[in-house]
């Protein structure tokens, strides 16, 4: 099992143990294991098709959905197998929220986006809701862009607006740790550098584990960083070890620029 | 070189340019004819036989050789056989169009949906036949009445739009993208909670258009209602009872009916009507969902 180095201080959020992801019969992610160490980033890098975004996906059984899709091994949140028969699927990614490559804001206000979550958890106080919905928006840095327009249609925001806009959604549930797979790739370099500041933040409260096909953008914004290739978890460690000093020969050829 | 293909394409795209400019211009302009002829034989019987639209649209008095032309009973049979089909078969359409696309089986679902394509084309004598030698029979042993009447034609009409608003609302649901499932489900929602918050808000548009297609059908449905209900042309009075609708009971008059007489002219604002009120209908059903957004 691969251990996080300097992670021994630190108390581990998830830990992922021996995991297998298959889609069909092709097995996309092989034996994986990786502990994820609390209000930290970890940063999950590796060339195209190496089984990021499905090592990311069975963090908050977001499998569930794809026919097809099986996983096996364990995973765990706070000691917890999230994977266990008793478990709610549903209340795991309560906890777990999720911000995907491509914004997807539903096609409502601004409003009713940010306060989705937590309307089906049950908050009904219209003032109560109005909170929320600034607190997050604030803290997606994006409150002072549309405090005026609250009730216009998500869908007139722009890229970087709108994917912003997907994680004050994600803070308005009040997640434990907050998935990100690639959330910058579609966006321009401004909109990119907002949501880097942003993560900066949120690891003061939250647990962030973000997909990155940048491996500048891993070495600004991460504390850990994980190498996949081919469906392996090659090597793990601080995102500075691992781009001054990696011990595995592959994960140089990466970090060097040889597999593109 | 270079200049002469280019030339070329921009000719090839002229040419195409002027095909759907005048197929386009065709439709609209029959569509139009269609439209003036209607509106003006439909309201020859006001204009021409002076007859007034008050006593057409509240008169209950029918008796087109005998000079009165009361068709309040049929424009109520027509509206309460096609409300009742609207109100049975919309929601239950748009229902079972939902499990489809959402919660059954891929297996399952793939495997009906081109059983329900096939019921769509099913030609509407096929559900007016089941319907009397089926349904008329049972509705009558079990109120101890003829059995014909509004309430084996709602019927009926629910049953033969389901398959076009089950068809069209999976289709309308099945392009919402699945980002819109993943980002819900990802915010803790259960299945359910995402389909009544975000899909089927999403697919609004795509579901009226599926229940706007089975009010098209229902109220435009002449056999089969014809078949079913009793064809008495006086006002309703209860469910159970033989009445008439507008289609059927310009089929049944038509051939009593010479040209040119105030009768045949009662006969076209019926069908008039019939047109203004499904128009009437889609535009009421638009502005509800104009409103909500
Ligand atoms: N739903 C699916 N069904 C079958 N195979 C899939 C499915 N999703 C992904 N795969 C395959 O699994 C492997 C890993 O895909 P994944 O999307 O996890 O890669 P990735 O590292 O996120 O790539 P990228 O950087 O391009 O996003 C690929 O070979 C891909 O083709
Ligand atoms: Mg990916």
């Amino acid at each position: 099992m691969i251990q996080t180095p300097d992670a021994t201080s630190l108390h581990d959020k998830m830990n992922v143990v021996d995991l297998d992801v298959f889609y069909g019969n092709f097995q996309a992610i092989k034996k994986g294991n990786l502990a994820v160490p609390d209000h930290r980033v970890m940063a999950l890098i590796g060339p195209s098709g190496c089984g990021k975004s499905t090592f990311i996906r069975a963090l908050n059984r977001m499998h569930d959905l794809t026919p097809g899709a099986r996983v096996e091994g364990t995973i765990t949140l706070d000691g917890t197998d999230i994977y266990a028969p008793d478990i709610d699927p549903v209340t795991v990614r309560h906890r777990i929220g999720m911000v995907f490559q491509r914004p997807n804001p539903f096609p409502k206000s601004i409003f009713e986006n940010v306060v989705y979550g937590p309307k089906i958890h049950g908050e009904k106080n219209a003032k109560r809701l109005l909170e929320i919905a600034e607190k997050s928006l604030r803290a997606a840095a994006l409150w002072d862009e549309v405090k005026d327009r609250l009730n216009r249609s998500a869908l007139d925001l722009s890229g970087g607006q709108q994917q912003r806009l997907c994680i004050a959604r994600v803070l308005a549930v009040e997640p434990e740790v907050i998935l990100m797979d690639e959330p910058a790739s579609a966006l321009d370099p401004i909109a990119t550098s907002k949501i880097e500041d942003l993560i900066g933040e949120l690891k003061k409260k939250y647990t962030v584990i973000i997909v990155t096909h940048s491996m500048q953008q891993a070495a600004r914004i991460s504390d850990f960083t994980t190498f996949f290739l081919l469906g392996e978890l090659i090597e793990v460690g601080t995102t500075s070890d691992i781009f001054t000093r990696p011990k595995d020969k592959r994960t140089e050829d990466y970090i060097t620029g040889r597999y593109g | 070189m270079v200049g002469v293909r280019a030339n070329k394409a921009h000719r090839d795209e002229r040419f195409a340019l002027i095909v759907l400019v005048t197929c386009s211009g065709i439709f609209v302009v029959a569509i139009a004819l269609i439209l003036g002829f209607l509106a003006f034989s439909g309201t020859r019987l006001f204009f021409h036989d002076h007859v007034s639209p008050f006593e057409f649209l509240f008169s209950t008095n029918w008796d087109g050789l005998g000079g009165h032309f009361g068709a309040a009973p049929f424009i109520v049979g027509s509206l309460i056989a096609t409300g009742f089909a609207i109100l049975v078969g919309g929601p239950l359409g748009v229902a079972i169009g939902v499990f489809f696309s959402e919660l059954a089986p891929k297996r399952v679902a793939d495997a009906m949906k081109p059983a329900i394509e096939v019921l769509v084309g099913i030609p509407s004598v096929v559900y007016g036949w089941l319907g009397l030698t089926v349904l008329v029979p049972l509705i009558g042993s079990i109120f101890h009445t003829g059995g014909d009447g509004l309430l084996a034609a709602g019927i009926v009409l629910s049953i033969m739009i389901l398959p076009t608003v089950i068809s069209l609302s999976e289709d309308a649901l099945r392009v919402v993208p699945d980002s819109m499932r993943e980002g819900s489900a990802a915010l803790g929602a259960t299945r359910w909670e995402t389909i009544s918050r975000v899909l089927v808000p999403s697919a609004k548009s795509g579901l009226a258009v599926a229940v706007i297609l089975g009010i098209a059908r229902a109220i435009g449905e002449t056999l089969a209602v014809q078949l079913v209900l009793g064809n008495a042309p006086v006002f309703v009075t209860s469910l159970l009872r033989p009445a008439s609708a507008l289609t059927s009971e310009i089929v049944m008059d038509m051939g009593d009916a010479p040209d040119g007489t105030a009768f045949q002219h009662a006969l076209f604002s019926m069908a008039f009507l019939l047109l203004l009120i499904a128009m009437g209908l889609i535009l009421l059903i638009r502005f509800a969902l104009r409103k909500r957004t």
